[in-house]
């Protein structure tokens, strides 16, 4: 069997994959740990690897149409560092792993591994992130919601892979952002809450909100971010407990070593009340 | 799979099976035993070595990640005059007790001073956050970062 495969381009990266049953590997931040093995071993794959990290069409960070295109395999640290990126996604990249490890994490690698705690997620369904995968065949897009099918599961086909995130390029008038975590740097999250809303004339024009590790897959309710939007910001008070008991239900978390299902529900609520106290203080 | 990289400024050429983890490919293949396995799974900052001029944990690069690619450990840093200053600067503020995380801190300290000079006490916190040390407390090693930034004005 080979090993692996380091395609120069990726027109050649697809036909690889096309031809192969192989596990495409970018950072590698994320499988290296799990496919583990101990001290001084070598992390054991069933598959072939197929490198793409390098690959230079992943890597472009432009804006297009008054969209922000993101290559899959732009680094974290790459976008941290872009102007292009808006300051609420970077609040959320800062926060996750190290430095050292930032320096090798692609977004891609994020949204592929498709975990209930991945920190790039709450942004991307808020601002619903198209992602565009390609095959030797052609193209098809995404809605990120739709891309991620469970824990771990995504709509990737075996043959594709993922090559862009699109996002607006568009900043909200409030951005609220908080990750609980262990302690502040190099944690995994326990919980994690976005929330951003556009006002006009003392009313909520736009609102969005989502939850992070507190269900199989990111928390967001289009029916109640309508419910909510046309409120004036002096009522908003006022309906907190109402928003909070609409979005309870949804919430399932999971009991586990880093946390009780039970805190998690508890914090994640508290801070959807936080950030709507945050806008209805705004002029 | 052939893989040719540059190591401490020397082009290299091996074959060694693609996920084999940098780490490993270093101390065993290389005998560069400045570089440290603490954890194995990105926690520690033990393994930190330099690529392309970046801080990057070893234990989580496999070695396709490498090709074409110029890797840093201690033993290649040690000769630059940049290296002299942070080991006078540690040495002086006490910024090593058992020496285990220090190579890895001194790797993580150049990739640091190299995109920023000067640094403020926040974004030294923030850019060794994923190096543990288990003796010094750390307040130590920071004092050794500030002391070399000044220091070795101009070295970066
Ligand atoms: C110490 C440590 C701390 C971490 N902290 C955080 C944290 O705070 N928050 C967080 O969210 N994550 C964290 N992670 C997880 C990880 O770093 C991120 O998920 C990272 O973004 C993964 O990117 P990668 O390029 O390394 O992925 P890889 O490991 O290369 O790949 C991950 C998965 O995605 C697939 N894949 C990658 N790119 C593509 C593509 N373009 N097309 C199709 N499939 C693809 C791979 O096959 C694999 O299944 C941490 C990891 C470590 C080791
Ligand atoms: S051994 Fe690599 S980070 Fe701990
Ligand atoms: S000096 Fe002992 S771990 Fe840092």
């Amino acid at each position: 069997m080979v090993d692996g495969f380091r395609p120069a381009l990726l027109q050649e990266a697809l036909k690889i994959r096309s031809e192969y049953d192989c596990t495409p590997i970018a950072g590698g931040t994320d499988l290296m740990v799990q496919k583990a093995r101990g001290f001084a071993l070598k992390p054991d794959f069933e598959k072939p690897l197929l490198f793409i990290g390098h690959l230079p069409e992943l890597h472009k960070i432009i804006i297009e149409n008054n969209q922000i295109h993101i290559g899959a395999g732009a680094l974290l640290t790459d976008l941290l560092n872009s102007k292009k990126i808006p300051a609420i996604f970077k609040e959320a990249i800062g926060l996750m792993a190290s430095p050292p490890s930032r320096n090798l994490a692609s977004i891609g690698g994020n949204i592929c591994n498709a975990s209930p705690a991945g920190d790039t997620l709450p942004y991307l369904y808020a601002v619903n992130a198209t992602l565009v995968v390609m095959s030797a065949k052609g193209e098809r897009t995404n809605p990120i919601n739709e891309f991620i099918t469970g824990p771990k599961q995504t709509a990737l086909r075996r043959d594709e892979l993922l090559t862009k995130i699109i996002i607006p390029n568009k900043i909200f008038d409030v951005n609220f952002y908080r990750k609980v975590g262990q302690r502040k740097g190099m944690s995994l999250t326990k919980a994690a809450f976005l929330g951003m809303a556009d006002i006009e004339n003392g009313k909520l024009t736009d609102i969005r909100i989502t939850f992070g590790s507190v269900a199989p897959v990111i928390v967001r309710s289009w029916e109640i971010e309508k419910y909510i939007i046309g409120t004036p910001l002096r009522e908003i008070k006022a309906a907190i407990t109402e928003i909070q008991n609409q979005f309870e239900p949804l919430l399932r978390p999971i009991h586990d070593a880093r946390s009780t299902a039970v805190y998690r529900k508890k914090v994640s609520l508290r801070l959807l009340e936080d950030f709507l106290k945050n806008i209805s203080k705004e002029k | 799979m052939k893989i040719e990289f540059i190591l401490n400024d020397k082009p290299q050429t091996i074959d060694v099976h693609p996920a084999r983890r940098l780490l490993d490919l270093l101390r065993e293949d290389f005998g560069l035993t400045s570089v440290k396995e603490g954890c194995g799974e990105g926690e520690c900052g033990a393994c930190v070595v330099l690529m392309n001029g970046k801080a990057v944990n070893s234990c989580l690069v496999p070695a396709g990640n490498i090709i074409g690619n110029s890797i840093q450990t201690l033993e290649g840093f040690k000769t630059t005059e940049r290296y002299k200053v942070i080991e006078k600067c540690f040495l002086e503020a006490g910024s090593v007790q058992c020496g285990f995380c220090t190579p890895g801190i001194v790797m993580a300290t150049e990739s640091l001073l190299s995109e920023n000079p000067h640094p403020t006490d926040d974004e030294i916190k923030e850019s060794l956050s994923g190096n543990l040390c288990r003796c010094t407390g750390y307040n130590m090693i920071f004092k050794g970062i500030r002391l070399a930034a000044e220091r070795g004005k101009g070295l970066w």
